[in-house]
């Protein structure tokens, strides 16, 4: 299959066509540089912290990020990658050298916190005391930590902005999840800069890689020559996400466009979402304990750090 | 064929000829979920393959 720009082989089929390695970098590049500038994700004056993990997303976002910044006449010295090592045996500890070696490479800064040294214990043993009434899986305890740690890290370091390497695939399943689950209270959280509440203490987020695929990220890791290793958490397919991760792959093979439709129809109706959000949800609560944002008196990192250490 | 796949971390040999699109139906993979590569060229699915190519099935699901 050829181009449909050149002459050249093509890499990858989209819906409007098929590209060769360098007409699918420009398109992949102009298509977050134009994501940054349409949504307005990042301001001149922001500091900007990077969440990274050292998988095939956070490295793209991370590195068009800085590309951005210098394109735009910004300072890249403004921006800061922050990782997140939960304590997943035999898992993170091989994307975070992946990530090291990336930064040092890219002359990007790297901080880097742990659930161990934050939290006082690995998700590996947090979890099953956490969850031993519910019997839930690991995921709930992650996101929560994860969240937490990434929010009060970035504004430690005195970050106004949080970038995230949340794409088109991540969000389309958050959608669905909202919407088999009847979270439309919180639905409005979504889109390519989060949040319906405010607080000071809240690190607003953001999305560059909204609208690419996972495929599409995967292939440009590829063609750019990042060093990506294929790791997968152990407790991944243990998720509710899987399941809708894998349907939505079903679909989209046999109905090209619905990933793409569900980010549509989700943008057109997220105004009027944020608005329901916004009448709906409680203000935002600062946590008695820590001082974080939180929905009650307590937030729920807090209460899970209670469990452990009793 | 020798096909390597990155994700189980294996190397299978099969027999085959055909277009990608054909192997990953036979293999029951969702084409949206991989990338194949053959001497570290990526393939799109209309591609035809030898029997004595050696390939390798990439996964683009994130892991976590």
């Amino acid at each position: 299959m050829d181009c449909g720009k050149c002459e050249r082989k093509a890499v990858i089929q989209l819906q409007h066509g098929a590209l060769c390695k360098m007409h699918f970098i420009n398109y992949f590049e102009e298509k977050v540089f134009s994501t940054f500038k349409k949504y307005r994700l990042l301001k001149r004056d922001d500091k900007i912290c990077v969440a990274t993990s050292g998988g095939k997303d956070s490295l793209t976002v991370l590195y068009l990020t800085k590309r951005y910044l210098v394109k735009e006449n910004l300072d890249p010295q403004q921006l800061f990658a922050l990782v997140v090592d939960e304590g997943i045996e035999n898992y993170r500890e091989r994307t975070i050298e992946d990530l090291e070696k990336f930064c040092k490479e890219h002359d990007v800064e790297l901080h880097k916190v742990s659930f161990l040294e934050e939290l006082g214990a690995t998700l590996d043993k947090a979890y099953p005391k956490i969850n031993k009434d519910a019997n839930k899986k690991p995921c709930n305890v992650c996101g929560v930590w994860r969240r937490y740690l990434l929010n009060r890290e970035a504004r430690k370091q005195g970050a106004t902005k949080l970038v995230t390497g949340h794409n088109l695939d991540d969000e389309a399943q958050a959608i669905m999840m909202n919407i088999f689950k009847a979270n439309t209270k919180i639905a409005g959280r979504l889109g390519p800069i989060t949040g319906t509440r405010e607080h000071g203490s809240f690190v607003q987020r953001v999305k560059p890689l909204y609208f690419c695929t996972e495929k599409e990220v995967r292939l440009y890791t590829i063609l750019k020559g990042f060093k990506v290793h294929y790791s997968e958490c152990p407790y991944s397919n243990e998720g509710y996400r899987f399941k809708i991760q894998d349907m939505l792959n079903e679909m989209e093979n046999n109905y090209p466009g619905t990933k793409q439709g569900i980010i549509k129809s989700f943008l057109a109706l997220l105004p009027k979402l944020k608005e329901e959000g916004e009448s709906l949800e409680e203000p935002m609560q600062t946590c008695k304990e820590c001082g974080e944002p939180a929905n009650r008196d307590i937030c729920n990192a807090c209460k899970m750090k209670v469990i452990i250490s009793a | 064929m020798e096909i390597k796949f990155e994700r189980e971390q294996t190397t299978e040999e099969i027999s085959f000829s055909g277009t990608v699109d054909e192997l990953l139906k036979k293999l029951d993979i969702n084409p949206e979920t991989v990338l194949v590569l053959r001497a570290e060229e990526i393939l799109t699915e209309d591609e035809i393959l030898d029997n004595e190519d050696k390939i390798e099935i990439l996964n683009v699901v994130s892991g976590g």
